[in-house]
This record gives C-alpha cells, sequence and structure tokens, in this order.
C-alpha cells in the first residue's frame, strides 16, 4: 500500500506536469483528491490493513495529499498567471484609435474675453454694474455733457425709438445711473451691448459691445487711471505689453485720452495689423468731467474720478486674430468650436 | 482736415522730418491719422512737346508722335485723339514708373516702336483738383509753358507732403493751418510765426458802397462785411490752386478761392456775394420765412423753415447763414463788385440748419464747433490783403462790422494744486504757467492762485480740468506717474445673479451646447415666419424710429427667430449638428406710444437640430440646468399647444405654479420657413424668475446605513395617461419608504392592447433606522398596484 501510494505521488507528479490549464487543473484535482479520486481510493483499502500500520499509512496518506494539493496550487498561481497575460495580450487594443469624447459646447469668444476682463477688474476691487439698453437721451447724451445739437453726437450716429428714447450708442449712460444711486467710492466695470447706425462690414457692425469703467473717490488721480489701465493691459495683452496714452477728446471726460497697446502682433516693430506704428489703440478714456459728476449728483470739489470704455468685440478680434467682425453675430458653428 | 507740409511750414519751423513732427503733434493731442506723398509712385515722367504726328502705318486709332523732352527726341505711339502739334504733355520715358506700380519700357505697338508713353491725368493719379484737366479723356495738356525735361512732379508742384488730422470736436481752431502750426511750434519747441496781417489803405468809403442790418443778433453775435470793387474774375494763381487742391479743396476762381484759402489758413468761413445783385445793398441777417426758399450753391431748392438763418437782401434771401451762399449772388466771370462777409452765427442754428437740409459744408462744420469772435475780423482784412497783394480788385476803405457779441477777454482763477491733484503730478505754478504761456494763454501767478486769461480762439476751455488737459498734454500724457488708488480699498465681487448666470452658461456648456450672440433687433415679419399669424398673438414690439432696414426695424421679444437663422445658416452648410444657446434680452413695451423705458427681460433660449436631437434630448438638458439651480424636484411640464411648436411635443415648464417658459419641438412648417429639413428643439425660459427662484443652497444627508430593496412594476395604462400622473401617484402611494422611482422602459405594440401603452419602472424602498423585510415591501408594493389600478386604471402586465 505504501508503494501504491509512492507511485499515486509519483504518476501524479507527472501527470501535474502536463496540465496546461485551469480546466485540466480543476479535472486533476478531481482525479486524484476527489471524493471518487486516486487517493481515496487506495485509502478505501486501509482497513485491510494490520492496526498498527494505519496510522503510518494514514500519515503518509496526508503527506502526500497536501504535497499534491501544494503543487495543484503552485500549478493554479502558474497557470492563473499564464492566463492572465494571455488575455491582456488578446485585449490589446489600438491606443491611437480616436477616444469617445463627452460631446461639450463654448462659451461665445465675446463671452471668453469679457469673463477674462472682468476676473482682472474684480481682482482689482471693481463690481460689476449694468444698464438698460434702451436709454433715455438724458442719460445717454444730456447728463454725459453732450447737449442736443452737440457736434459730438455726430460720432455716434444714433437709433431714435422716440424724441427721448434711443439705443444706447455707448455704456456711458451707465455711470449717471451708479453715481445717482450710489455714492462713492465708486469702483465699477459696465459690461454691455450698444448700437450705433453704422452699415455693417468687416470692422463695423450696428450691434457692438462695450466694457466700460468708472471710479470715484477723494483725491483720484490721472496718474491712478493710467495705473489701472497698463495692469489690465498688462494682464489681458500678457506682462510684455506696453501702453501709451493720447491726448483725445471726449465729452464726458477732460482730460481725456485714448490709450494704445503695444502691437499684440509685431510686440511694436511695426507690421500689417498695426499700420506699422507698432501701436493699436484699444480703448478712450479720461478724468471724468466735472459737469458729468454734477450731473450724478457728486461734488466735483470733494470727488474727482476716471472712466474708460473700450470695444469689446474689437479687443476679442484682436486677440484672437479674427479679420471679420461679422464673424461674432454669424455664429457658424465651425467658428464658435475654434474657442 | 488736410494741410499741405509747404504751407504749414510757412508759419512754424520745422527742421524734423515728417513721421517725427506727426509723433509729437499726435503725442499732444493732434492726432495725424496719415501722411501721403504727392505724386507717390511717379518717376521719369517728364514735360514734353509734342513736334509731329503721324498716322500709324498699321492702326487708324493709334498715332505716332514725336516728343521734344529737352535733350533729345522720342518716338512714342498713342491712342489719344486729343493731342495737336505744339502742346506740352507729361512724358514717361523708358523705365519710368506711374502710380499702382506701372512700369514703363519700349515697346513696339502694332509694328512700330514706341520709346515712352504719354500719359493721362488719370494715369499720374491727378484729379480735376490737382491739375485743370486731370479728368479729361485723352492725354493731359500742360496749360502753362514749363522747360522741356523737366520732371513732371517739379511742372505741377506734386512735390510736398500732405498731413490728415483728425481733429476732435472741442478744437475747431485746428481746423486751420495756423491753428495747427501754433501746436506743432509747442509740440516741437520751435517758433511761430503767424502771418502778419495788413491791408492797405483803401479807396472811397463802405459804407456808402453796402448796409448791413442784423435782425436776429442773437443768431448773429457779429458780422463783419468789407467791399472790393473793379475785380477781375480769373483763375487764381498756380501757388494758391496747389494748396488749395492738396488741402482738398477744389479750386474754382480768384475771389472764392481766397475765400476758401482764407478758411483754410485761419479757420474762420467767409462768404463772398456779388454785390451787384444784392438788392438795395443791403445786407439783412434774419431768420428764413416759413416755406421760403432758397436756390443755393449747389443749384438745389432748399425749403426754408424759421428757425434757420438766411443771409438776405432787401427783397429776398441771398445765402443760408453759415451753411452755404445762394446762387442768385454767386460770383460769376461778369462779377464786378463784391461784399465779402466774415461772421459768426450761433453753433446750435447752424447745425440744425445743416442738419435738416443735408447739407455738410466746410463752413457748417466749422461754425457748429464754435469759433473765435475776434477772427471774423482777422481773417475779412487777410482776405483783403490776399485781394490787394494779388492784384484782384480794388477794396473799399473801412470795414462794417455790427457785433452784439462780447469781445471781452475771459479769465479763469485756477489753483494750481487743484490741476497737480487731478493729474497725479507736481510741478511748480511756475512750470504750469510756462506751458499755458506756450498756448497763448496769458498767466499770472497769484499765490495759490493761476490767474489766466484763455485765447479768445479757445472756447472750449471752462475750468480747471480744461486746464489741467492743456498741461498733461504738452507735459505728456507718458510722464505722468502711474499709480494704483492708494487710499481706495474695495472688496469686488460678482452678484448674486452674476454668480447664477455665469452657472447657468457653465452647465449648458456642458451640455454639448454652443453659446450665440445674435442681433437683438429685427424684423416684424419673424412672427409670421414663427407661425404667429393671428395679431392678438402677436407681441407689442419697441419700433426704431431710423432703422438701417425694414428687417432691423423692431426690438425682439423672443429669441427664438434669431436662434433658428444661426440653425438655418448651420444647416445649410451642410453642419450636422447644431446645438447653441443664446442668453439675451427682449425688449417689451409698457406701452404705445412708449412713454417710459421698455421693460428688458432676459431669456434663455436653446435651439439644436442633430443627429440624435429629440424633445427628450432637449428635456434632458434643461433637467440638467434644473438640477444644477436646485429646482428639478418642483419642475413641472405640462402639455402646450403654441403655434410655433409641434403640437403634440411640446411642454410648458412651470416652477411653484409660475410659467418660466416653453420647450419642444418646433412645427414643420416653421423649421420649413427656416429651410431646415429636420426635427427642430427650441426652449426659451425666463430667466429672471429662474433665477430668483434658483436654491443655491446644499444641505448633506446622511448615507444610507441599510441595504435598499428593489422590484420592478410594469403596468399597462391608456396611452393618455402621462408618465407624469403615474410617477406621482406611485411616489404618493409608496411614501417615506419608496427612495427613488425611475422609468425604464416603455412599450406599445403586440400584447399590449391598440390604444394602451406599458410603463415599467423599476422602484428602491428604503427605511433609514432598519433593514425593511420581504413582507413589509410587498404590502408596500401591492398596495402601489391597487392604488394605480384604482385611481389610473392601469393593470399590472
Ligand atoms: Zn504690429
Amino acid at each position: 500500500m505504501k508503494a501504491e501510494l509512492e507511485q499515486i505521488r509519483r504518476e501524479a507528479e507527472q501527470v501535474l506536469a502536463s496540465v496546461s490549464n485551469l480546466q485540466d487543473l480543476t479535472n486533476f484535482r478531481v482525479e486524484y483528491l476527489g471524493k471518487k479520486g486516486k487517493l481515496t481510493q487506495i485509502l478505501r483499502g486501509m482497513g485491510s490493513l494490520p492496526p498498527e500500520e494505519r496510522p503510518k499509512i494514514g500519515q503518509l496518506a496526508n503527506e502526500i495529499r497536501a504535497y499534491i494539493e501544494g503543487e495543484i496550487e503552485k500549478k493554479k498561481k502558474v497557470l492563473e498567471e499564464e492566463a492572465l497575460n494571455q488575455r491582456l495580450k488578446a485585449e490589446t487594443i489600438d491606443v491611437t484609435m480616436p477616444g469617445r469624447r463627452h460631446h461639450r459646447g463654448k462659451l461665445h469668444p465675446l463671452s471668453i474675453v469679457l469673463n477674462e476682463i472682468k476676473d482682472i477688474f474684480l481682482g482689482m476691487g471693481f463690481e460689476i454694474a449694468e444698464g438698460p439698453e434702451v436709454e433715455w437721451d438724458y442719460y445717454n447724451f444730456e447728463a454725459l455733457n453732450i447737449p442736443k445739437n452737440h457736434p459730438a453726437r455726430d460720432t455716434q450716429d444714433t437709433f431714435y425709438i422716440t424724441e427721448n428714447i434711443l439705443l444706447r450708442t455707448h455704456t456711458s449712460p451707465t455711470q449717471i445711473r451708479v453715481m445717482e444711486r450710489q455714492k462713492p467710492p465708486i469702483k465699477i466695470i459696465v459690461p454691455g451691448r450698444v448700437y450705433r447706425s453704422d452699415a455693417v462690414d468687416a470692422t463695423h457692425s450696428p450691434i457692438f459691445h462695450q466694457v466700460e469703467g468708472l471710479v470715484i473717490d477723494k483725491n483720484i488721480t490721472m496718474g491712478d487711471l493710467r495705473g489701472v489701465l497698463d495692469v489690465f493691459a498688462k494682464e489681458l495683452f500678457g506682462p510684455q505689453t506696453r501702453t501709451r496714452f493720447r491726448p483725445h477728446h471726449f465729452p464726458f471726460t477732460e482730460p481725456s485720452a485714448e490709450m494704445d497697446v503695444s502691437c499684440t502682433t509685431c510686440g511694436g516693430e511695426g507690421c500689417r495689423v498695426c499700420s506699422y506704428t507698432g501701436w493699436i489703440e484699444i480703448l478712450g478714456a479720461g478724468m471724468v468731467h466735472p459737469k458729468v459728476l454734477k450731473y450724478g449728483g457728486i461734488d466735483p470739489e470733494q470727488y474727482s474720478g476716471f472712466a474708460f470704455g473700450m470695444g469689446l468685440d474689437r479687443i476679442t478680434n484682436l486677440k484672437y486674430g479674427i479679420d471679420d467682425i461679422r464673424l461674432l453675430f454669424e455664429n457658424d458653428i465651425r467658428f464658435l468650436e475654434q474657442f | 482736415m488736410l494741410v499741405p507740409l509747404k504751407w504749414l511750414k510757412e508759419y512754424v519751423k520745422i527742421d524734423v522730418p515728417v513721421h517725427e513732427l506727426a509723433y509729437h503733434l499726435t503725442m499732444t493731442g493732434t492726432k495725424v491719422e496719415g501722411i501721403t506723398k504727392q505724386g507717390e509712385g511717379i518717376s521719369n515722367v517728364v514735360v514734353g512737346r509734342i513736334c509731329d504726328i503721324h498716322p500709324h502705318p498699321n492702326a487708324d486709332k493709334l498715332v505716332v508722335c514725336i516728343v521734344d523732352v529737352g535733350d533729345r527726341k522720342l518716338q512714342i505711339v498713342t491712342g489719344a485723339s486729343n493731342v495737336k502739334e505744339g502742346q506740352l504733355v507729361p512724358v514717361a520715358l523708358d523705365g519710368a514708373t506711374l502710380p499702382g506700380g506701372y512700369r514703363i519700357t519700349v515697346t513696339s505697338l502694332r509694328g512700330v516702336e514706341s520709346y515712352g508713353m504719354l500719359c493721362s491725368g488719370e494715369e499720374l493719379g491727378l484729379t480735376e483738383e490737382d491739375y485743370p484737366g486731370a479728368e479729361v479723356d485723352g492725354i493731359l495738356i500742360l496749360q502753362e509753358e514749363y522747360p522741356l525735361g523737366m520732371d513732371i512732379k517739379e511742372a505741377l508742384g506734386l512735390d510736398d507732403e500732405v498731413l490728415e488730422f483728425e481733429i476732435t470736436s472741442n478744437r475747431p481752431d485746428c481746423l486751420s493751418v495756423i491753428g495747427i502750426a501754433r501746436e506743432a511750434a509747442v509740440a516741437l519747441s520751435s517758433t511761430f510765426n503767424p502771418p502778419r496781417i495788413e491791408v492797405k489803405r483803401g479807396v472811397g468809403d463802405v459804407n456808402v458802397e453796402a448796409r448791413v442790418v442784423v435782425e436776429a443778433p442773437d443768431l448773429c453775435p457779429r458780422y463783419c462785411a468789407r467791399v472790393v470793387k473793379d475785380v477781375k474774375i480769373a483763375p487764381s494763381p498756380r501757388w494758391m490752386q496747389r494748396r488749395l487742391a492738396a488741402a482738398g479743396v477744389r479750386p474754382i476762381n480768384n475771389i472764392v478761392d481766397i475765400t476758401n484759402y482764407v478758411m483754410l489758413e485761419m479757420g474762420h468761413p467767409m462768404h463772398a456775394f456779388d454785390l451787384d445783385k444784392v438788392a438795395g445793398r443791403t445786407i439783412v441777417v434774419r431768420r428764413a420765412r416759413d416755406g421760403e426758399k432758397l436756390v443755393t450753391l449747389d443749384d438745389k431748392e432748399r425749403l426754408l423753415t424759421s428757425d434757420m438763418l438766411v443771409i438776405a437782401d432787401v427783397e429776398k434771401a441771398i445765402g443760408l447763414a453759415g451753411v452755404m451762399g445762394g446762387a442768385n449772388t454767386e460770383i460769376t466771370d461778369e462779377t464786378r463788385n463784391i461784399l465779402l462777409e466774415s461772421a459768426l452765427f450761433d453753433r446750435g442754428c447752424i447745425r440744425k440748419t445743416a442738419k435738416a437740409l443735408g447739407i455738410r459744408s466746410e463752413a457748417s462744420l466749422r461754425f457748429e464747433k464754435g469759433l473765435d469772435i475776434h477772427n471774423a475780423m482777422a481773417a475779412l482784412d487777410r482776405a483783403a490783403q490776399l485781394i490787394q497783394q494779388l492784384g484782384v480788385g480794388t477794396v473799399v476803405e473801412g470795414v462794417i462790422d455790427v457785433c452784439h457779441g462780447s469781445l471781452e477777454k475771459r479769465v479763469l482763477e485756477i489753483p494750481y494744486k487743484r490741476v497737480n491733484d487731478l493729474l497725479g503730478i507736481n510741478l511748480s505754478a511756475d512750470e504750469m504757467a510756462d506751458i499755458l504761456r506756450k498756448l497763448e494763454f496769458k498767466v499770472d501767478v497769484k499765490g495759490e492762485y493761476m490767474e489766466i486769461e484763455v485765447p479768445s480762439f479757445r472756447q472750449d476751455i471752462e475750468g480747471v480740468a480744461d486746464i489741467a488737459e492743456e498741461v498733461a498734454r504738452i507735459y505728456g500724457y507718458n510722464n505722468i506717474p502711474m499709480t494704483l488708488m492708494e487710499g481706495t480699498i474695495s472688496r469686488g465681487k460678482k452678484t448674486r445673479k452674476q454668480k447664477l448666470i455665469d452657472k447657468v452658461k457653465d452647465v449648458l456648456v456642458g451640455t454639448g451646447l454652443y453659446e450665440v450672440v445674435t442681433y437683438s433687433f429685427t424684423s416684424p415679419r419673424v412672427y409670421e415666419s414663427i407661425g404667429i399669424t393671428d395679431p392678438q398673438l402677436i407681441p407689442k414690439t419697441v419700433k426704431i424710429l431710423n432703422p438701417l432696414g425694414e428687417d432691423q426695424s423692431i426690438m425682439r421679444t423672443t429669441l427664438i427667430p434669431s436662434l433658428l437663422e444661426v440653425l438655418s445658416h448651420n444647416y445649410n452648410r451642410g453642419i450636422e449638428r447644431c446645438q447653441i444657446f443664446e442668453i439675451g434680452t427682449a425688449f417689451l413695451p409698457k406701452s404705445l406710444p412708449l412713454e417710459d423705458l421698455p421693460e428688458e427681460k432676459p431669456l434663455l433660449t436653446i435651439a439644436e437640430y442633430g443627429p440624435d436631437v429629440d424633445y427628450y434630448d432637449l428635456k434632458g438638458k434643461v433637467e440638467v440646468l434644473l438640477e444644477e439651480l436646485g429646482l428639478l424636484d418642483e419642475a413641472e411640464f405640462v402639455p402646450h399647444v403654441h403655434p410655433t411648436f409641434h403640437p403634440g411635443r411640446t411642454a410648458l415648464l412651470k416652477l411653484e405654479g409660475k410659467e418660466i417658459g416653453i420647450l419642444g419641438e418646433i412645427h414643420p412648417k416653421v423649421a420649413q420657413n427656416y429651410q431646415i429639413e429636420e426635427r427642430v428643439l427650441v426652449a426659451e425660459l425666463q430667466l429672471d424668475i429662474l433665477l430668483s427662484l434658483a436654491k443655491e443652497e446644499r444641505k448633506y444627508r446622511p448615507l444610507p446605513k441599510y441595504p435598499a430593496v428593489e422590484r420592478d412594476l410594469a403596468v399597462v395604462v391608456k396611452k393618455e395617461v402621462l408618465a407624469a400622473q403615474v410617477e406621482s401617484c406611485i411616489k404618493e402611494l409608496g411614501g417615506q419608504l419608496l427612495e427613488k422611482v425611475k422609468l425604464f422602459d416603455v412599450y406599445e405594440g403586440a400584447q399590449i392592447p391598440q390604444g394602451y401603452k406599458s410603463l415599467a419602472y423599476s422602484l428602491s424602498y428604503r427605511a433609514a433606522d432598519r433593514t425593511l423585510t420581504d413582507e413589509e415591501v410587498n404590502s408596500l408594493h401591492d398596495s402601489i398596484v391597487k392604488g394605480l389600478e384604482q385611481k389610473l386604471g392601469a393593470r399590472l402586465r
């Protein structure tokens, strides 16, 4: 019987060596260690052994069982590893094929740039104010020191609704509205849609967008205006950006200025975009005219302030190199998906 | 404003190149828009005389000319028919260039060699203003003698540079060569030499020759006049013609040219009347009579109103004051005696008149900006001086001067510290005074104050801010140190509404929508396009009085047509999928005619077409938005009928009983109006209500400790029964223990009777404090089934 057991151990070793998959391994376990397996069969014959041999044989049988089980476990690990490797190999995919993309939309480029502008000014402590697009002549012109029959009205061809109601030609009327409802310090920007009766072409649109700014407090200076707008330009166009101010005229600011930034395309060397000047005009600004402060109910002897206004569409086009303002309003998906 | 450099240099010393001059002027506030070089592109074109003309042997329409260009004679073929022997003409030599990059070389024309080209005015880039005859069809025939072989640019005086200025409305004094010269002198720290105006003693007495009566002194503060007798009308000298042409004014005759020359030089418009045609030799400045007519110099009959100012004689109007003269007293070749007018008129009146009649003349553009009352007399004298210098006529002694305006000096008292405070600089009173004196202000520093006498040509200077600008622009805007409002500290933050709008946009972009921006005015016909034909349903709109066109004449009340246009644009370009949204304003009049500003209502509009786009796709996007705004649980979608939409695929969105908006599939007829042959989905929501209801607060709920029990439930109901009814019934019956209900299948067809549908739900039961037993769940589930049977006639499937 001992010999038989030894024989089974040897046989099992040989058979196990040739087992090459997990199913065969399961069959092997059944064949040798199962209830009707070979080892069990032999142990059935234990009853015919002399009692004194039984423990020895029993022990041997258990050793062999343990041995085979150990071998099966080892084999199982190997086979499982192999099987996993095979599966992984079979599962190899072409990682260069396109991904399944979750379809996401985009903000309009005007919104993207406006968000940037808002963030810059929020960071400098500004709040965001709004005003109506259909506006009183009073707020759009009169209170901004542009009386009826003033030649400055020429530069802003106006859509009228009635004699006294119009489509605002700039976001500046909100300056007065804010002054009327809020005491200084005032520190706001006013983004919004404005209207001028211009025929449409690559650089003109009867509807466009402005971002107005207004700061009023004690001791506000033109140096503050320069400082704030210089920070703004560097944030928006990059730290290498330089600014310069040229005298200009707006009825609602005095002194008035236009601000140029160093050309975003050539950096100031001169190119087609900047008409070979190295500079691009991006906004108008100035110290709030004392008459405008008075219209807003603020004493110009006590307070001073500055205001500025920029064309959002123009700045957006400049930032992205868009050469035709009409694209912004056409909303071709192939245009919108680029931003 | 165009200013020829040579003219400018007469009054100011300029040693720097023209672009440097332009830079300094621009940086001190006189913006140079451009610089053009006259005769740019022309080279190797000379004066030649046609000695001989033969017919061309092989072409009827060509002739062969022998042209003397000084040092040699050239054979040149031309097709022009206006050439004659003996004429002087511009000759482009071999290798010459013409404007536009054309190059002339020796060529053979139908077998005859041509050693150059005879040029037309157009080929030289000239207009009639540059040289008379320049726009004639044919070769430019020179009308004066020039040495043969002389460079044509020199001969025609095309060797100047012309600066174009953008003059802002506050500086009419700079609408003149002298005004710009004054600025240039300050900008370059150079010397300013205005012309010395001297009129030699005339003959006779002006008061015998003419009379001036100002009946409307409120509109005419000053009227100055001189009389010139025995004028000989002829072309003005070439130098004057050239300067006028370079400045963009067409030369006409010596008298008119002198008045224009003085206007350009001094900035004050003038007018010359044929005095013999002025009835009673009396100028009457009066308001026009309503319905009075006047034919102006441009031969147009103008209908006048009583708020316009005319220059008249004792019988009739003879000019529109400050705007344009009348044809009836125009200077003609027969004119012998003239009256020169140099006056000051009311700005507003001139502007209104010019606008009402649609005339924008050089004169009206200056008057409406406010001119110098002193300059009126100076300009008149300057014109008299030129008439004497050029020997055009005999100036009569004396000036008629009817002056009702103030000739007093304006003096401001400005504390110089306030100028420093406003600018953020620290100049001494003397430094400031120096700058102002250069600009012809007279300044006395008196302690803290500057006593400043404003020059009469600076009508725009009123107070400390204006003085600050003068100081700053000469000191240099870019020399003001940059500062950042030390002391003014504030918090920058968005309002709740602004933050929520950002969130809405963010969520919508996340659902796959592109943001669009469209015009806020539209056509009154859009309502028809979106299927609203019942006049009762067409909303009242805000109308634009002066729209660009009918298509852009009303302010929109809905964004739906705008977005359908965008879909249409993309669809027609073969774009497979277009899913967009816009947050825009609707303009709703409170009453018509408009007496108050309209309500401006923010709308959120979504529109889409594309492969998998249907009602449920759109509704899903709306649901995501509602969920993000904390509003999904109370949202109600109620079937709705609207002419723009598919009658069976449209819902109203309601929150707390309020109508928030509409969503659904666009009616096929409407889609067809926009040439879209696919299903189009649109939602339009009232953003203000949506945002006011939004719940931003979120509270943590503990995660469940006990397992859920899942049960499926499939019921058959009549087709008309809405999923929302079934679901709310299940929820009501399930009570607290029913945690979730989810519709997972809808089925109609085999095994389901006609007119019925099967709805399959998965229900999830859970208690917060214990594990539910099967018995509990079963009895609850059974009661739901029974309830559905009773309330909705449902049958378990
Ligand atoms: Zn550039």
